[in-house]
Protein backbone atom coordinates (compact mmCIF):
# COMPACT_ATOMS: atom_id res chain seq x y z
CA UNK A 1 0.00 0.00 0.00
CA UNK A 2 1.12 3.20 -0.88
CA UNK A 3 0.20 6.40 1.78
CA UNK A 4 1.21 10.11 0.99
CA UNK A 5 -0.29 12.60 3.65
CA UNK A 6 0.09 16.12 3.23
CA UNK A 7 3.50 16.20 1.05
CA UNK A 8 4.68 19.48 0.13
CA UNK A 9 8.03 19.99 -1.50
CA UNK A 10 9.39 22.94 -3.43
CA UNK A 11 12.41 24.61 -5.36
CA UNK A 12 14.11 27.55 -5.35
CA UNK A 13 14.94 28.43 -8.86
CA UNK A 14 17.00 31.43 -10.30
CA UNK A 15 15.40 33.46 -12.51
CA UNK A 16 16.43 36.55 -14.55
CA UNK A 17 15.51 38.28 -17.59
CA UNK A 18 17.25 37.91 -21.25
CA UNK A 19 20.14 39.59 -22.30
CA UNK A 20 23.36 40.67 -21.23
CA UNK A 21 22.79 43.83 -18.86
CA UNK A 22 20.40 41.48 -17.06
CA UNK A 23 23.10 38.88 -16.93
CA UNK A 24 25.53 41.40 -14.89
CA UNK A 25 22.90 42.51 -12.36
CA UNK A 26 22.31 38.74 -11.99
CA UNK A 27 26.10 38.74 -10.59
CA UNK A 28 25.40 41.37 -7.73
CA UNK A 29 21.76 40.33 -7.05
CA UNK A 30 20.16 37.07 -8.02
CA UNK A 31 16.17 36.79 -7.35
CA UNK A 32 15.24 33.62 -6.28
CA UNK A 33 11.98 32.17 -6.73
CA UNK A 34 10.02 29.45 -4.54
CA UNK A 35 8.13 26.75 -6.67
CA UNK A 36 5.98 24.71 -4.72
CA UNK A 37 6.28 21.56 -6.34
CA UNK A 38 3.73 19.61 -4.21
CA UNK A 39 1.43 21.46 -1.84
CA UNK A 40 -0.33 19.47 0.67
CA UNK A 41 -0.79 16.22 -1.83
CA UNK A 42 -2.53 13.31 -0.24
CA UNK A 43 -3.73 10.08 -1.66
CA UNK A 44 -3.52 6.33 -0.72
CA UNK A 45 -3.29 3.62 -3.78
CA UNK A 46 -3.73 -0.11 -2.91
CA UNK A 47 -2.05 -3.41 -3.44
CA UNK A 48 -2.83 -4.26 -7.06
CA UNK A 49 -4.41 -1.05 -8.15
CA UNK A 50 -3.23 0.46 -11.89
CA UNK A 51 -3.44 4.62 -11.50
CA UNK A 52 -2.94 6.98 -14.01
CA UNK A 53 -1.18 10.29 -12.82
CA UNK A 54 -2.17 12.77 -15.14
CA UNK A 55 -1.29 16.47 -15.07
CA UNK A 56 0.05 19.31 -17.75
CA UNK A 57 4.20 19.94 -17.87
CA UNK A 58 5.60 20.78 -14.89
CA UNK A 59 2.76 19.84 -12.46
CA UNK A 60 4.02 18.07 -9.95
CA UNK A 61 4.17 14.51 -11.67
CA UNK A 62 8.21 13.54 -11.59
CA UNK A 63 8.53 14.92 -8.49
CA UNK A 64 5.91 12.85 -6.72
CA UNK A 65 7.46 9.58 -8.28
CA UNK A 66 10.83 10.91 -7.03
CA UNK A 67 9.58 11.09 -3.66
CA UNK A 68 7.95 7.59 -3.87
CA UNK A 69 10.92 5.98 -5.16
CA UNK A 70 13.18 7.30 -2.48
CA UNK A 71 15.16 9.87 -4.43
CA UNK A 72 13.90 12.85 -3.25
CA UNK A 73 13.46 14.04 0.36
CA UNK A 74 10.02 15.87 0.70
CA UNK A 75 10.08 19.05 2.99
CA UNK A 76 6.94 17.95 4.84
CA UNK A 77 4.53 15.43 5.42
CA UNK A 78 4.52 11.31 5.66
CA UNK A 79 4.67 8.92 2.90
CA UNK A 80 4.86 5.16 3.40
CA UNK A 81 5.22 2.40 1.03
CA UNK A 82 4.19 -1.03 1.86
CA UNK A 83 5.45 0.10 5.79
CA UNK A 84 9.00 1.91 4.12
CA UNK A 85 9.67 5.62 4.69
CA UNK A 86 11.11 5.96 1.17
CA UNK A 87 13.94 8.57 1.56
CA UNK A 88 15.19 7.19 5.30
CA UNK A 89 15.47 3.27 4.78
CA UNK A 90 16.33 4.00 0.72
CA UNK A 91 18.22 0.63 0.49
CA UNK A 92 15.33 -1.24 1.81
CA UNK A 93 12.57 -0.05 0.29
CA UNK A 94 13.80 0.24 -3.64
CA UNK A 95 14.51 -3.53 -3.15
CA UNK A 96 10.84 -3.80 -3.98
CA UNK A 97 9.97 -1.56 -6.44
CA UNK A 98 10.62 -1.22 -10.26
CA UNK A 99 11.08 2.35 -12.11
CA UNK A 100 11.49 3.20 -15.45
CA UNK A 101 11.90 7.01 -16.02
CA UNK A 102 11.30 7.80 -19.91
CA UNK A 103 13.31 9.66 -20.56
CA UNK A 104 16.64 8.60 -18.84
CA UNK A 105 18.90 5.22 -19.22
CA UNK A 106 19.61 2.71 -17.09
CA UNK A 107 21.51 0.16 -19.25
CA UNK A 108 25.55 0.83 -19.82
CA UNK A 109 25.86 2.58 -22.84
CA UNK A 110 28.59 0.31 -24.15
CA UNK A 111 28.40 -2.77 -23.62
CA UNK A 112 25.70 -5.54 -24.63
CA UNK A 113 21.94 -4.83 -22.68
CA UNK A 114 22.77 -8.67 -21.50
CA UNK A 115 25.53 -7.50 -19.67
CA UNK A 116 23.73 -4.63 -17.84
CA UNK A 117 20.77 -6.96 -17.22
CA UNK A 118 23.94 -9.41 -15.58
CA UNK A 119 24.43 -6.86 -13.24
CA UNK A 120 21.22 -6.03 -12.11
CA UNK A 121 21.02 -9.53 -11.29
CA UNK A 122 23.77 -9.48 -8.66
CA UNK A 123 22.71 -6.07 -7.58
CA UNK A 124 19.52 -6.87 -6.72
CA UNK A 125 20.80 -10.55 -5.51
CA UNK A 126 18.15 -12.39 -8.07
CA UNK A 127 18.55 -16.28 -7.79
CA UNK A 128 19.75 -17.92 -11.08
CA UNK A 129 16.42 -19.88 -11.56
CA UNK A 130 14.49 -16.79 -10.64
CA UNK A 131 16.83 -14.66 -12.97
CA UNK A 132 16.51 -17.08 -16.01
CA UNK A 133 12.42 -17.38 -15.79
CA UNK A 134 12.18 -13.61 -15.62
CA UNK A 135 14.57 -13.20 -18.51
CA UNK A 136 12.43 -15.64 -20.41
CA UNK A 137 9.22 -14.07 -19.81
CA UNK A 138 10.73 -10.64 -20.34
CA UNK A 139 12.37 -11.74 -23.79
CA UNK A 140 9.20 -13.18 -24.98
CA UNK A 141 6.80 -11.08 -23.86
CA UNK A 142 8.47 -7.32 -25.13
CA UNK A 143 10.58 -9.29 -27.90
CA UNK A 144 14.05 -8.74 -26.80
CA UNK A 145 15.86 -11.84 -28.86
CA UNK A 146 17.63 -9.66 -31.32
CA UNK A 147 18.17 -6.85 -29.23
CA UNK A 148 20.35 -8.31 -25.95
CA UNK A 149 23.56 -8.87 -27.00
CA UNK A 150 23.99 -5.35 -28.87
CA UNK A 151 25.17 -2.76 -26.61
CA UNK A 152 22.83 -0.23 -25.87
CA UNK A 153 24.02 2.94 -27.60
CA UNK A 154 23.00 1.51 -30.62
CA UNK A 155 19.58 0.36 -30.34
CA UNK A 156 17.25 3.36 -31.42
CA UNK A 157 14.70 4.58 -29.05
CA UNK A 158 11.50 2.38 -28.85
CA UNK A 159 13.68 -1.05 -28.57
CA UNK A 160 16.17 0.73 -25.93
CA UNK A 161 12.97 1.62 -24.28
CA UNK A 162 11.89 -2.06 -24.11
CA UNK A 163 14.94 -3.30 -22.88
CA UNK A 164 14.45 -0.58 -20.50
CA UNK A 165 11.13 -1.53 -18.80
CA UNK A 166 12.69 -5.18 -18.90
CA UNK A 167 15.88 -3.78 -16.91
CA UNK A 168 13.32 -2.84 -14.35
CA UNK A 169 11.25 -5.26 -14.04
CA UNK A 170 14.35 -8.20 -13.55
CA UNK A 171 13.60 -8.02 -10.24
CA UNK A 172 9.50 -9.18 -9.93
CA UNK A 173 9.03 -5.47 -7.95
CA UNK A 174 6.03 -5.45 -6.30
CA UNK A 175 5.61 -1.81 -7.34
CA UNK A 176 6.29 -0.09 -10.08
CA UNK A 177 6.34 3.60 -11.01
CA UNK A 178 6.13 4.58 -14.69
CA UNK A 179 7.65 7.80 -15.65
CA UNK A 180 6.28 8.17 -19.36
CA UNK A 181 7.26 5.18 -20.32
CA UNK A 182 5.67 4.74 -24.20
CA UNK A 183 7.77 8.23 -24.67
CA UNK A 184 9.07 7.95 -28.64
CA UNK A 185 7.79 4.36 -29.27
CA UNK A 186 6.07 3.48 -32.72
CA UNK A 187 2.64 2.14 -32.41
CA UNK A 188 3.59 -1.54 -32.61
CA UNK A 189 5.94 -1.23 -29.70
CA UNK A 190 3.36 0.65 -28.08
CA UNK A 191 0.80 -1.84 -27.93
CA UNK A 192 3.70 -4.44 -26.59
CA UNK A 193 4.40 -2.31 -23.79
CA UNK A 194 0.57 -1.51 -22.42
CA UNK A 195 -0.25 -5.46 -23.34
CA UNK A 196 2.37 -6.46 -20.80
CA UNK A 197 2.22 -3.56 -18.28
CA UNK A 198 -1.45 -5.03 -18.17
CA UNK A 199 -0.05 -8.31 -18.11
CA UNK A 200 1.89 -7.88 -14.72
CA UNK A 201 -0.79 -6.13 -13.57
CA UNK A 202 -3.41 -9.14 -13.89
CA UNK A 203 -0.74 -12.04 -13.06
CA UNK A 204 1.57 -10.67 -10.30
CA UNK A 205 -0.63 -8.65 -9.06
CA UNK A 206 2.02 -5.54 -9.39
CA UNK A 207 1.06 -2.13 -7.97
CA UNK A 208 1.56 0.02 -10.93
CA UNK A 209 1.16 3.92 -11.07
CA UNK A 210 2.24 5.78 -14.64
CA UNK A 211 2.63 9.09 -15.36
CA UNK A 212 2.43 9.89 -19.20
CA UNK A 213 0.91 12.37 -21.70
CA UNK A 214 -0.19 10.08 -23.82
CA UNK A 215 -4.14 9.31 -22.95
CA UNK A 216 -4.73 6.19 -24.79
CA UNK A 217 -1.96 4.94 -22.43
CA UNK A 218 -4.33 6.04 -19.46
CA UNK A 219 -7.25 4.23 -21.26
CA UNK A 220 -6.05 1.04 -21.90
CA UNK A 221 -4.32 0.68 -18.73
CA UNK A 222 -5.95 2.61 -16.02
CA UNK A 223 -9.12 2.18 -13.70
CA UNK A 224 -8.24 5.20 -11.66
CA UNK A 225 -7.20 8.75 -12.20
CA UNK A 226 -4.97 10.82 -9.85
CA UNK A 227 -4.97 14.80 -11.70
CA UNK A 228 -2.36 17.10 -10.32
CA UNK A 229 -1.95 20.38 -11.27
CA UNK A 230 0.21 23.47 -9.88
CA UNK A 231 1.39 20.72 -7.21
CA UNK A 232 -2.01 20.01 -5.49
CA UNK A 233 -4.17 16.67 -6.55
CA UNK A 234 -7.29 17.86 -8.10
CA UNK A 235 -9.59 15.31 -9.06
CA UNK A 236 -9.37 11.17 -7.93
CA UNK A 237 -11.63 9.00 -9.90
CA UNK A 238 -12.21 7.12 -13.26
CA UNK A 239 -11.53 7.85 -16.66
CA UNK A 240 -15.82 7.12 -16.63
CA UNK A 241 -16.29 10.16 -14.44
CA UNK A 242 -15.18 12.73 -16.38
CA UNK A 243 -15.90 11.41 -19.89
CA UNK A 244 -18.64 13.46 -21.54
CA UNK A 245 -20.49 11.81 -24.80
CA UNK A 246 -18.18 10.61 -27.02
CA UNK A 247 -15.62 12.96 -27.61
CA UNK A 248 -11.94 11.79 -28.15
CA UNK A 249 -10.16 11.41 -24.82
CA UNK A 250 -7.67 14.18 -25.58
CA UNK A 251 -10.37 16.12 -26.16
CA UNK A 252 -11.47 15.26 -22.34
CA UNK A 253 -8.38 15.50 -20.98
CA UNK A 254 -8.18 19.29 -22.35
CA UNK A 255 -11.34 20.17 -20.97
CA UNK A 256 -10.63 18.75 -17.79
CA UNK A 257 -7.40 21.26 -17.80
CA UNK A 258 -9.35 24.22 -19.03
CA UNK A 259 -12.13 23.56 -15.66
CA UNK A 260 -9.30 23.39 -13.47
CA UNK A 261 -7.47 26.80 -14.91
CA UNK A 262 -3.95 24.00 -15.17
CA UNK B 1 29.76 -7.52 -1.49
CA UNK B 2 28.59 -9.56 -4.41
CA UNK B 3 27.29 -6.48 -6.07
CA UNK B 4 29.92 -4.42 -5.96
CA UNK B 5 32.53 -7.16 -7.26
CA UNK B 6 29.66 -7.15 -10.26
CA UNK B 7 30.65 -3.31 -10.85
CA UNK B 8 34.14 -4.15 -10.32
CA UNK B 9 34.13 -6.83 -13.20
CA UNK B 10 31.99 -4.86 -15.80
CA UNK B 11 34.17 -2.05 -15.41
CA UNK B 12 37.08 -3.98 -15.67
CA UNK B 13 35.70 -5.87 -18.77
CA UNK B 14 35.12 -2.58 -20.40
CA UNK B 15 38.20 -0.73 -19.53
CA UNK B 16 40.01 -3.85 -21.37
CA UNK B 17 38.30 -2.97 -24.37
CA UNK B 18 39.76 0.76 -25.18
CA UNK B 19 43.00 -1.21 -26.81
CA UNK B 20 43.60 2.17 -29.04
CA UNK B 21 43.34 4.64 -26.19
CA UNK B 22 45.88 2.26 -24.21
CA UNK B 23 48.34 2.44 -27.16
CA UNK B 24 48.10 5.71 -27.45
CA UNK B 25 49.12 6.42 -23.65
CA UNK B 26 51.58 4.57 -23.43
CA UNK B 27 53.54 6.23 -26.37
CA UNK B 28 53.11 9.10 -24.19
CA UNK B 29 54.20 7.77 -21.73
CA UNK B 30 57.66 7.21 -23.16
CA UNK B 31 57.83 10.27 -24.56
CA UNK B 32 56.74 12.26 -21.33
CA UNK B 33 59.06 9.88 -19.52
CA UNK B 34 62.09 10.20 -21.72
CA UNK B 35 61.53 14.03 -22.08
CA UNK B 36 61.79 14.47 -17.93
CA UNK B 37 64.75 11.86 -17.81
CA UNK B 38 66.87 14.46 -20.38
CA UNK B 39 65.93 16.86 -18.53
CA UNK B 40 67.08 15.52 -15.17
CA UNK B 41 70.27 14.62 -16.57
CA UNK B 42 71.25 17.91 -17.38
CA UNK B 43 70.69 19.15 -13.97
CA UNK B 44 72.57 16.10 -12.86
CA UNK B 45 75.85 16.87 -14.94
CA UNK B 46 76.20 20.19 -13.90
CA UNK B 47 76.64 18.67 -10.07
CA UNK B 48 75.28 15.57 -9.40
CA UNK B 49 75.69 15.95 -5.55
CA UNK B 50 73.41 19.15 -5.16
CA UNK B 51 70.85 16.68 -5.33
CA UNK B 52 68.44 14.31 -2.69
CA UNK B 53 68.26 11.03 -4.72
CA UNK B 54 71.09 9.80 -7.42
CA UNK B 55 69.76 9.71 -11.11
CA UNK B 56 68.74 5.56 -10.88
CA UNK B 57 66.82 6.74 -8.06
CA UNK B 58 64.84 9.02 -10.40
CA UNK B 59 65.01 7.84 -13.20
CA UNK B 60 63.07 4.55 -11.58
CA UNK B 61 60.81 7.26 -9.96
CA UNK B 62 60.36 8.52 -13.53
CA UNK B 63 59.54 4.99 -15.41
CA UNK B 64 57.53 3.55 -12.08
CA UNK B 65 55.17 7.02 -12.73
CA UNK B 66 54.64 6.88 -16.21
CA UNK B 67 53.93 2.85 -15.67
CA UNK B 68 50.93 3.40 -12.86
CA UNK B 69 49.95 6.34 -13.98
CA UNK B 70 46.60 5.38 -14.34
CA UNK B 71 46.87 4.44 -10.43
CA UNK B 72 47.58 8.47 -9.39
CA UNK B 73 47.04 10.65 -12.65
CA UNK B 74 43.97 12.66 -10.80
CA UNK B 75 42.70 13.86 -13.97
CA UNK B 76 41.71 10.47 -14.99
CA UNK B 77 38.35 11.05 -12.92
CA UNK B 78 35.37 9.30 -14.31
CA UNK B 79 33.17 11.65 -16.26
CA UNK B 80 30.44 9.38 -16.44
CA UNK B 81 29.96 10.16 -12.67
CA UNK B 82 29.81 13.82 -13.33
CA UNK B 83 27.53 13.43 -15.98
CA UNK B 84 24.89 11.94 -14.19
CA UNK B 85 25.32 14.25 -11.93
CA UNK B 86 25.09 17.19 -13.62
CA UNK B 87 22.00 15.62 -16.19
CA UNK B 88 20.26 13.91 -13.22
CA UNK B 89 20.62 10.15 -14.53
CA UNK B 90 22.02 10.01 -10.67
CA UNK B 91 18.74 9.08 -10.57
CA UNK B 92 18.44 5.89 -11.64
CA UNK B 93 21.71 4.82 -9.18
CA UNK B 94 19.72 5.78 -6.59
CA UNK B 95 17.15 3.64 -7.33
CA UNK B 96 19.28 0.66 -6.89
CA UNK B 97 19.88 -1.10 -3.26
CA UNK B 98 23.27 -0.05 -3.74
CA UNK B 99 25.38 2.47 -1.26
CA UNK B 100 26.48 5.23 -3.82
CA UNK B 101 29.48 5.43 -2.71
CA UNK B 102 30.59 1.95 -2.53
CA UNK B 103 29.82 1.52 -6.31
CA UNK B 104 31.64 5.01 -7.41
CA UNK B 105 34.31 3.42 -5.34
CA UNK B 106 34.16 -0.08 -6.82
CA UNK B 107 34.04 0.79 -10.68
CA UNK B 108 37.01 3.78 -9.74
CA UNK B 109 39.13 1.04 -8.66
CA UNK B 110 38.35 -0.92 -11.59
CA UNK B 111 38.91 1.51 -14.19
CA UNK B 112 41.82 2.33 -12.83
CA UNK B 113 43.48 -1.03 -12.78
CA UNK B 114 42.30 -1.64 -16.03
CA UNK B 115 43.98 1.24 -17.55
CA UNK B 116 47.30 0.29 -15.99
CA UNK B 117 47.53 -3.03 -16.36
CA UNK B 118 47.25 -2.27 -20.16
CA UNK B 119 49.70 0.18 -20.24
CA UNK B 120 51.90 -0.13 -17.19
CA UNK B 121 53.98 -4.05 -18.68
CA UNK B 122 54.97 -2.17 -21.72
CA UNK B 123 56.79 0.80 -20.48
CA UNK B 124 58.21 -1.50 -17.34
CA UNK B 125 59.57 -4.01 -19.66
CA UNK B 126 61.18 -1.55 -22.40
CA UNK B 127 62.27 0.77 -19.07
CA UNK B 128 64.07 -2.15 -17.64
CA UNK B 129 66.55 -3.01 -21.31
CA UNK B 130 67.24 1.03 -20.82
CA UNK B 131 70.95 1.50 -20.11
CA UNK B 132 71.85 1.45 -16.03
CA UNK B 133 70.68 5.05 -14.75
CA UNK B 134 68.73 5.93 -17.09
CA UNK B 135 66.33 3.14 -17.33
CA UNK B 136 64.69 1.85 -14.06
CA UNK B 137 66.67 -0.31 -11.54
CA UNK B 138 65.58 -3.70 -9.74
CA UNK B 139 64.16 -2.73 -6.19
CA UNK B 140 66.30 -2.02 -3.76
CA UNK B 141 65.45 -5.43 -1.50
CA UNK B 142 62.04 -8.10 -1.78
CA UNK B 143 61.08 -6.57 1.27
CA UNK B 144 61.31 -2.94 -0.05
CA UNK B 145 59.59 -4.32 -3.36
CA UNK B 146 57.00 -5.96 -0.95
CA UNK B 147 56.44 -2.62 0.86
CA UNK B 148 55.96 -1.21 -2.63
CA UNK B 149 53.13 -3.05 -3.44
CA UNK B 150 51.60 -2.59 -0.44
CA UNK B 151 52.13 1.30 -0.61
CA UNK B 152 51.43 1.29 -4.47
CA UNK B 153 47.62 -0.12 -3.38
CA UNK B 154 47.58 1.90 -0.82
CA UNK B 155 47.90 4.66 -2.61
CA UNK B 156 45.90 4.25 -5.23
CA UNK B 157 43.19 3.67 -3.06
CA UNK B 158 43.71 7.04 -1.57
CA UNK B 159 43.78 8.59 -4.86
CA UNK B 160 40.29 7.13 -5.41
CA UNK B 161 38.66 8.12 -2.25
CA UNK B 162 39.89 11.40 -3.03
CA UNK B 163 38.09 11.67 -6.38
CA UNK B 164 35.21 10.21 -4.74
CA UNK B 165 35.38 13.21 -2.38
CA UNK B 166 35.30 15.60 -6.07
CA UNK B 167 31.90 13.96 -7.08
CA UNK B 168 30.63 14.15 -3.94
CA UNK B 169 30.93 17.39 -3.49
CA UNK B 170 29.61 18.10 -7.53
CA UNK B 171 26.19 17.25 -5.80
CA UNK B 172 26.47 20.99 -4.00
CA UNK B 173 28.02 23.30 -6.97
CA UNK B 174 26.23 21.20 -9.46
CA UNK B 175 29.30 21.93 -11.83
CA UNK B 176 32.49 19.94 -11.69
CA UNK B 177 34.60 22.31 -13.68
CA UNK B 178 35.53 24.15 -10.72
CA UNK B 179 36.39 21.81 -8.07
CA UNK B 180 38.21 19.33 -10.70
CA UNK B 181 40.32 22.48 -11.80
CA UNK B 182 41.33 23.52 -8.17
CA UNK B 183 41.88 19.75 -6.97
CA UNK B 184 43.48 18.46 -9.84
CA UNK B 185 46.25 21.06 -9.88
CA UNK B 186 46.64 20.66 -6.19
CA UNK B 187 47.30 17.36 -6.57
CA UNK B 188 49.57 17.24 -9.47
CA UNK B 189 51.82 20.10 -7.33
CA UNK B 190 51.61 18.33 -3.96
CA UNK B 191 52.25 14.87 -4.47
CA UNK B 192 55.14 14.69 -6.73
CA UNK B 193 53.78 14.23 -10.02
CA UNK B 194 55.80 17.32 -11.51
CA UNK B 195 58.88 17.05 -9.26
CA UNK B 196 59.65 14.35 -6.87
CA UNK B 197 58.78 16.05 -3.36
CA UNK B 198 62.79 15.28 -2.10
CA UNK B 199 63.62 18.33 -4.41
CA UNK B 200 61.56 20.68 -2.54
CA UNK B 201 63.06 22.52 -0.01
CA UNK B 202 63.52 21.26 3.59
CA UNK B 203 61.67 22.79 5.38
CA UNK B 204 58.11 22.70 2.75
CA UNK B 205 59.15 18.98 2.10
CA UNK B 206 58.09 18.25 5.67
CA UNK B 207 55.24 19.79 5.24
CA UNK B 208 54.42 18.65 2.54
CA UNK B 209 54.98 14.99 3.07
CA UNK B 210 52.27 15.12 5.96
CA UNK B 211 49.13 16.13 3.76
CA UNK B 212 46.92 13.52 2.00
CA UNK B 213 48.91 14.30 -1.55
CA UNK B 214 51.94 12.54 -0.40
CA UNK B 215 50.49 9.40 0.23
CA UNK B 216 49.29 9.05 -3.28
CA UNK B 217 52.51 8.28 -5.60
CA UNK B 218 54.78 9.83 -3.52
CA UNK B 219 55.35 7.33 -1.15
CA UNK B 220 55.23 3.79 -2.83
CA UNK B 221 57.70 5.43 -5.70
CA UNK B 222 60.27 6.46 -3.31
CA UNK B 223 59.80 3.04 -1.33
CA UNK B 224 61.07 0.82 -4.52
CA UNK B 225 64.52 2.38 -4.73
CA UNK B 226 64.79 2.99 -1.55
CA UNK B 227 65.23 6.76 -1.22
CA UNK B 228 63.60 6.61 1.98
CA UNK B 229 64.93 4.82 5.13
CA UNK B 230 62.65 2.21 7.28
CA UNK B 231 61.41 4.76 9.58
CA UNK B 232 60.44 6.96 6.90
CA UNK B 233 58.69 4.18 5.29
CA UNK B 234 57.17 2.97 8.54
CA UNK B 235 55.85 6.58 8.52
CA UNK B 236 54.77 7.20 5.23
CA UNK B 237 52.77 4.13 5.27
CA UNK B 238 51.11 4.69 8.64
CA UNK B 239 50.13 8.23 6.79
CA UNK B 240 48.38 6.42 4.26
CA UNK B 241 46.54 3.83 5.84
CA UNK B 242 45.70 7.51 8.49
CA UNK B 243 44.58 9.53 5.75
CA UNK B 244 42.52 7.09 3.66
CA UNK B 245 40.41 6.18 6.74
CA UNK B 246 40.17 10.29 6.91
CA UNK B 247 39.02 10.64 3.41
CA UNK B 248 36.72 7.54 2.93
CA UNK B 249 34.96 8.93 6.34
CA UNK B 250 34.61 12.81 4.90
CA UNK B 251 33.51 11.25 2.05
CA UNK B 252 31.05 8.64 3.17
CA UNK B 253 29.29 11.26 5.73
CA UNK B 254 29.33 14.02 3.11
CA UNK B 255 27.26 11.52 0.52
CA UNK B 256 25.00 11.14 3.02
CA UNK B 257 24.29 14.40 3.50
CA UNK B 258 24.40 15.02 -0.11
CA UNK B 259 21.46 12.29 -0.47
CA UNK B 260 19.04 14.07 2.06
CA UNK B 261 19.17 17.57 0.14
CA UNK B 262 19.62 15.81 -3.55
CA UNK B 263 17.84 17.47 -6.11
CA UNK B 264 17.97 15.66 -9.93
CA UNK B 265 18.30 18.04 -12.72
CA UNK B 266 16.92 18.27 -15.82
CA UNK B 267 12.79 17.02 -14.76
Amino acid sequence: MIAMEHVCKSYKIAKRNAGFVEACKALFHREYEVIHALNDVSFTIHDGEMVGYIGPNGAGKSSTIKILSGILTPDSGTVLVDGHVPYKNRIDHVREIGVVFGQRSQLWWDVPVIDSFELLKDIYSISDACYRQSLEELTELLNLSELLRSPARQLSLGQRMRCEIAASLLHRPRILFLDEPTIGLDAVSKLAVRDFILRQNQTHKTTVILTTHDMQDIESLTSRILLIGKGQILMDGSLDDIKSGNESIDATIAELYRTYHI
Amino acid sequence: MKKYLSFFHLRFAMGLQYRTAALAGIITQFAWGGIQIMMFHAFYRTDAAAFPMSLSATASYVWLQQAFLAFFAVWMIENDIFDAIVNGNIAYELCRPVSIYSMWFARSIATRLANAILRCFPVLIVAAFIPQSYGIDAPASPVHFLLFVLSLLLGLAVTVTFCLLIYVLTFFTISPQGLRIMFTSCVEFFSGAVIPLPFFPDKMRSFMELLPFASMQNAALRIYSASMCADEIRRAILLQVFWLVVITAAGKLLCRFAEKRIIVQGG
